[in-house]
């Protein structure tokens, strides 16, 4: 009995070790490695960060306001394959897709009539790999607009 | 005899601990399901399907306060220090729930006293704002050298702007590193709140068509803003203030927008893409009475 309770104990002590962990990966690296790409947009100070396996997919709702330029900058962890990120409207209609932009990893924009669009992420799969595991980390979306007042 | 039980008790708290540390874990972010974490790795074919099926994860972009205070601004509104909520009803605040909203609140006014270059107002809700992040302990979101870079950097206001941008960053991430989503939701909610105040306090009428717009594209991200306080109604505090935004939906409900359909065109020089589509409001002057009365009604309330 002792045994299996040592056993939980310790797969226990491990969950709780990898959770907080995971999240402090993912803060550092949204602060260190994804905001520098906002430049020389003002980040909006909303920190928004998943960890996402390869294959896998997420989802962004925000609203944008007309006259605001913006920059979205999204950032997938070193061992992740490249990230596919598509901007829809309500509808669900594709305005942006950076697999048509080798995959870049910002994307500057203004708009018109404000909105709220959505950020698609799906972080692409590789099959071709020597490893049978499956790759996981940090992705984060961070959204910057410019200054234009002043 | 009683050294075993006492280790036993501790070992059940830490595996409940755990266990529920896992459950957290994977249950952020709203709705995500991670179940993949089970399967066998000798079978990559079946798993990456899995993984594939697996439900998307939903993440809630609120608009920041520095993003509000800088578009009314935009907009034609003036500064007025008296709509700020005083810094001395800071004491007041003493839960969670008041802190959290509180310290929204004071954000948003920071925000709105930055753009308009009010310096010594800035340094006073920065300070109080500190001291409701550190009750809350969030002692790192807003430390003394953030205090020191924005005594050095008073008359900068980009540099202002982006420490402010830093607080907010700092304290979003740390609630959620800490598995606290419901406070950083309330501080969000506080921050919208407070923005939608200023908004309609400083507009005078319906005819002032540029504030109006600014006020009325705020219904977009009030239902972001629901579905955020919806993820955390576990929460009894964030149910509750989602309870309480009942009249607000109704004055925004009754405005009417028509809008077209977007047209993306991106310039080949700059490489910035222009959404291009149009935007037509149609409010009249009880409508917007109403949302005035509402709003300042809701954050007159959270206020207290």
């Amino acid at each position: 009995m002792k045994r299996i309770w040592s056993i939980i104990l310790l797969v226990s002590a491990l969950a709780i070790t990898s959770t907080t962990t995971s999240y402090a990966q993912c803060k550092n690296f949204a602060k260190g490695v994804c905001k520098p790409q906002l430049e020389p947009y003002i980040h909006d100070g909303i920190y928004n960060a998943t960890e996402l396996s390869e294959g896998e997919s997420a989802e962004l709702f925000k609203t944008f306001y007309s006259g605001q330029e913006y920059r979205i900058a999204i950032c997938g962890d070193a061992s992740l394959p490249p990230i596919e990120f598509q901007i829809l409207d309500a509808d669900r209609n594709v305005l942006f897709s950076n697999k048509e932009a080798n995959f870049a990893k910002v994307w500057d924009f203004k708009l018109e009539a404000s909105q709220q669009l959505i950020v698609s992420i799906q972080v692409q799969t590789v099959d071709d790999k020597a490893s049978d595991q499956v790759a996981r980390g940090c992705v984060s979306v961070l959204i910057g607009f410019l200054n234009t007042d002043k | 005899m009683s050294v075993t039980l006492l280790n036993l008790k501790t070992i059940r708290i830490l595996t409940l601990a755990g266990l529920a540390s896992l459950f957290v874990g994977c249950s952020s972010n709203g709705g995500s399901s991670d179940s993949d974490d089970t399967i066998s790795v000798d079978n990559e074919a079946l798993q990456k399907e899995k993984i594939l099926k697996d439900a998307k994860k939903v993440m809630l972009s609120l608009p920041s306060p520095i993003e509000t205070a800088m578009l009314i601004k935009r907009a034609g509104a003036k500064y007025n220090e008296e709509l700020l909520n005083p810094t001395t009803n800071a004491a007041n605040y003493t839960t969670n729930k008041s802190m959290s909203i509180a310290m929204g609140i004071y954000g948003a006014d920071l925000s709105y006293a930055s753009i308009f270059d009010q310096t010594q107002t800035v340094m006073k809700y920065m300070a109080t704002s500190k001291k409701i992040a550190d009750a809350l302990g969030l002692l790192s979101s807003i430390d003394q050298n953030i205090i020191k870079r924005m005594e050095s950097n008073v008359n900068d206001r980009d540099s202002i702007i982006r420490i402010i941008s830093e607080t907010f960053m700092n304290s979003n991430s740390s609630l959620k590193e800490d598995n606290r989503p419901a406070l950083a939701a309330l501080i969000l909610t506080g921050g919208w709140i407070e923005g939608l105040y200023i908004a309609t306090q400083v507009t005078k009428s319906s005819k002032d068509k540029e504030l109006i717009d600014r006020i009325v594209d705020q219904r977009l991200s009030f239902n972001d803003m629901t579905k955020l306080l919806e993820q955390n109604s576990d929460n009894p505090d964030c149910a509750q203030l989602l309870a309480s935004l009942g009249p607000v939906k109704s004055a925004f409900d009754a405005i009417k927008v028509q809008t077209s359909a977007i047209v993306p065109v991106t310039d080949k020089d700059s490489k910035i893409t222009t959404l291009k589509a149009t935007s037509k409001v149609t409010i009249s002057e009880e409508q917007f009475k109403k949302l005035k009365e509402e709003a300042l009604k809701l954050r007159t309330a959270i206020i207290k």
